[in-house]
């Protein structure tokens, strides 16, 4: 088992764990992250996404071997200086969530959204969102969340 | 702070409650007077609520979140009664060794009767400090003020509830003979208080079960027979054991499972066991085709849920009509995991669990496991949204019987996405005959409806013999399910909402239960109801038609209940509803209407569809809800429930199904049990009819019939087709709109 240099949030770690495993596998039991998480080890959910170099990745589904001086970002990486970012606020404040087990992919996805369509019409923000998945039915609050997000930034 | 700490903090904050369901066996009298909700059977106040000298309040309630919202509105009504902020409270929730036993959090109960226990626990022990402080201030405790714990008299003086509480404040039996607030006083209670759980959601921070991490934990996986029936003919579990990581591997029966260091490494042993072991697989489930007809001519336990007749006009027309549903999942995102910890000696066991309820789950591990129920302590940490029974208590079974492999160590244990769409208890298919017939004046004379489904209800801790827990049927001494018996009305199961909400002078409803497990079946929300919905509903809208009569309209002459009779006017009025408007050939509206369990939240929907008639499609713009839940506890989470149930019914409506051939389930991913997606949800416009004078009504399984009976009238409205099978997939509306 070779020990792969993972770089998470901005802060460089060592992992001892075979080139295959899943990325999800490593963010949640060496580094202890819980914003990425398991619904379906297929790449099919949404559940588990984080940010590679920015975009949106199926952690679930992404080899640790592939990730070699790769910026890996989860849900724990959107605040800075303790204030959560606009995309979590915006979830607070528009009670975004049942049971919030799809709530990471939603908040993920939307924050690659953001970075290239800044004013996303409702139509583009519900195509973006269209293959991560909830169960809850809580949709329109998560699509109403991102449009307070884009407007109160 | 991960949620092993807090409940240790929590845990150590109640050592001196010295609650114990013994002692309040031994205390409570032999004919006790009936008290409010879940405080009949837990009676001692300080098994509800702790008043701490530091200026904290703990409460404890059996019922749990299962992102229903209902422990943030449980503790809206304690801060409401005590007078105290919500700030000051700490909830602990379903734990064996610390909270009153209130069964299953299920059945949309958790506001009727955990929160009628705690408002009047709350508004007892807020009289017994203001006794103290009366004493203390020298002024008539009616005279006194509170204003977040303090307590001040007429003439200035004050004292706060920290400095009145005192060890054994509240160790007395609950009297109930307080009244609460009227709900004019009301300040917490009915405000949209936000959810205690969505910040460490949106943030990350660990809060669900999949999140627990402890010293020297280990992951599990098991092996599932690849079908119900299969039998296992032979398995090397030497090659798995000498795989990286592997720490122990189990076989007992067909149960077969293994632990190891890592997780990924425990998921690579996990596919090496399954390919390591033959099965036999023989074809024991009916051709798919052919499931309602199948279903319609098994063995059934039959009961009459409600029969009356009457004096009534002759019949001029008689109409029949059958309805389906198929098998549906729970579908839970997060697939289901739990976390259990043997002693070294084996003695004792703890687990941790999304279960709907701990005690019931306790009862049938320690039957399993051969424990006693005091050696084993179940606490509830939360996970995905389960919608009802879905595998929450299975997985805990299988994190038992490995953990009990390695005594002393945590072991973990999450499905995979296959397990538990192929072995959680599925919501069972159903067939409903409803037939009627109609007065020349067009009312409705009389009425029969006949229900053939499995049970709906077959979670752990039945009391009778039996065990509902999946791999206690696969063990080399198997357990055996317990043998389902109908539920009595108005609650029921697969009759649940069978009984028409209508005024019909006669009318005959027969709940036939096929005991017989076909697919593994138990709770999903609304139980039955969500069928028979279906079938009551759009059997009204065919009798208005026949009738010539709108729906509205038709609806209100057979409707004698005011507050139904307000919600169905209301939605009409929201949706702009036109009596008599003609649909166009594709798009078109339809109206349903419920009272859940028949004696519960009232819901109407309007549901607008948009029909592809080429494709089949079925697009759903809008939907108008309106809701009479009596008092509002929270109105942003009920609107919440009442949405989300909208949307969920609709995706079971136009999407889902469970499928399966002879040989077993082979839908075991999203492909093959596709939900509703972001760019199919409709508009939802919500309602609420409060009444602050009335109970509160559980909501969390009151859109579902509605949304679904909604849908179909609005595909008759629309196109003309009246489709009696859901689900309304484009092939199914496609093949029958070329039919008609």
């Amino acid at each position: 088992m070779a020990a792969i240099t993972l770089t998470v949030n901005g802060a460089r770690h060592q992992v001892a764990a075979e080139a295959d495993t899943p990325l999800l596998y490593v963010l949640r039991n060496d580094l202890e992250l819980n914003g990425p998480r398991f619904g379906c080890g297929q790449g099919q959910c949404g559940a588990c996404t984080v940010l590679v170099d920015g975009v949106p990745t199926r952690s679930c589904v992404t080899e640790l071997g592939t990730l070699a001086g790769r910026q890996i970002t989860t849900l724990e990486g959107l605040a800075s200086q303790g204030r959560l970012h606009a995309l979590q606020r915006a979830f607070i404040a528009e009670q975004a969530a049942q049971c919030g087990y799809c709530t990471n992919g939603m908040i993920m996805a939307a924050k690659a959204l953001l970075e290239t369509t800044p004013e996303p019409s409702e139509p583009e923000i519900r195509d973006a969102l269209a293959h991560y998945l909830c169960r809850c039915g809580t949709h329109n609050r998560i699509v109403a969340a991102v449009q307070r997000a884009v407007r109160e930034g | 702070m991960n949620a092993i700490s807090r409940r240790g903090f929590a845990s150590g904050l109640l050592l001196s409650f010295a609650f114990s369901p013994a002692l309040a066996q031994q205390t409570t009298p032999i004919a006790p007077r009936r008290l409010p909700g879940s405080l009949n059977t837990n009676r001692r106040l300080d098994a509800w609520l702790h008043i701490g000298s530091d200026g904290k309040v703990t409460v404890c309630t059996g019922k749990v979140e299962i992102g229903q919202g209902a422990v943030t509105a449980l503790m809206q009504i304690a801060a409401e009664e005590l007078d105290i902020l919500p700030g000051r409270i700490t909830m602990v929730s379903g734990d064996t060794a610390l909270t009153p036993d209130e069964g299953v959090t299920a059945g949309s109960q958790s506001m009727e009767n955990g929160g009628s226990a705690l408002r009047y626990a709350a508004a007892e022990a807020r009289a017994i400090l203001l006794e103290k402080a009366s004493a203390r201030l020298g002024a008539p405790a009616a005279a006194l003020r509170v204003q977040d714990g303090m307590v001040s008299a007429p003439n200035g003086n004050g004292v706060s509830y920290w400095a009145l509480a005192e060890e054994g404040l509240l160790r007395r039996e609950a009297t109930a003979s307080v009244q609460p607030k009227p709900p004019a006083e009301h300040r917490i209670v009915g405000q949209p208080v936000g959810r205690l759980d969505i910040p460490a959601k949106v943030s990350g921070q660990p809060i669900y079960v999949q999140d627990m991490r402890m010293p020297g934990m280990l992951f599990g996986r098991v092996v599932r027979p690849p079908s119900y029936a299969a039998r296992l003919i032979s398995v090397d579990l030497d090659a798995v054991r000498a795989m990286p990581g592997v720490v122990a591997v189990v076989r007992d029966g067909r149960f077969l499972g293994l632990v190891a260091r890592r997780e990924e490494q425990a998921i690579k042993a996990q596919r090496a066991l399954a390919a390591a072991a033959r099965w036999e697989i023989p074809a024991s489930l009916p051709e798919p085709a052919a499931l309602h007809a199948h279903l319609r001519a098994m063995k059934t336990d039959d009961t009459i849920s409600n029969e009356k007749h009457a004096e009534a006009p002759a019949v001029a027309q008689r109409f029949s009509a059958s309805y389906t549903k198929p098998y549906l999942a729970h579908a839970s995102i997060g697939p289901s995991c739990a976390v259990a910890q043997y002693a070294e000696d084996k003695a004792s066991l703890r687990v941790w669990s999304h279960t709907q309820g701990v005690f019931p789950l306790r009862a049938d591990l320690a039957k399993v496991l051969g424990l006693p129920l005091d050696k084993l302590r179940v606490t509830h940490v939360q996970g995905s949204g389960c919608y009802g029974h879905n595998g929450a208590d299975d997985v805990a079974l299988d994190a038992a019987l490995l953990a009990r492999a390695v005594p002393g160590k945590p072991v973990k244990l999450q499905w995979m996405r296959d397990e538990e769409f192929a072995w959680e208890p599925y919501n069972p298919a159903m067939v409903v005959e409803v037939s009627a017939g109609l007065s020349a004046e067009g009312r409705i004379v009389d009425w029969t409806h006949d229900v053939w489904s499995q049970h709906h209800n077959n979670r752990p801790g039945n009391p009778t013999r039996g065990i509902n827990l999946l791999a206690a049927w696969h063990l080399e001494q198997p357990h055996q399910p317990p043998y389902p018996r109908a539920l009595p009305q108005p609650a029921g199961s697969g009759d649940r909402n069978a009984v028409p909400p209508y005024d019909l002078p006669n009318q005959k409803i027969v709940h036939h239960l096929i005991p017989e497990m076909v697919l593994r079946t138990s709770a999903l929300r609304t139980l039955g109801a969500f069928g028979n919905v279906f079938a009551i509903e759009c059997f009204m809208d065919e009798l208005g038609e026949a009738a010539g009569q709108d729906p509205v309209a038709f609806r209100l002459a057979h409707m004698k209940d005011t507050r139904a009779r307000a919600v169905i006017e209301a939605a009409a009025r929201l949706a702009n509803w036109q009596p008599g408007a003609r649909g166009d050939g594709s798009q078109g509206r339809g109206i349903a209407f419920a009272k859940y369990k028949n004696v519960s939240c009232y819901v109407a929907c309007v549901v607008e569809v948009a029909v592809d008639r080429t494709t089949g499609e079925i697009r759903v713009p809008r939907v108008f809800a309106v809701v009479d839940a009596g008092q509002v506890i929270n109105p942003d989470g009920l609107r919440n429930q009442i949405d989300g149930g909208i949307i969920q019914a609709l995706s079971w409506s136009l999407k889902e199904a469970v499928q399966f051939t002879p040989q077993g389930v082979t839908s075991r991913d999203w492909q093959g049990y596709p939900i509703l997606t972001f760019p199919e949800v409709p508009k939802v416009e919500t309602v609420l009819l409060n009444h602050p004078d009335l109970p509160p009504l559980g909501s969390g399984e009151a859109s579902q019939g509605p949304a679904g009976a909604a849908l179909g009238n609005a595909l008759k409205h629309a196109t003309g087709l009246r489709l009696r099978a859901f689900p309304y997939t484009p092939d199914r509306v496609k093949a029958a709109l070329n039919r008609s």
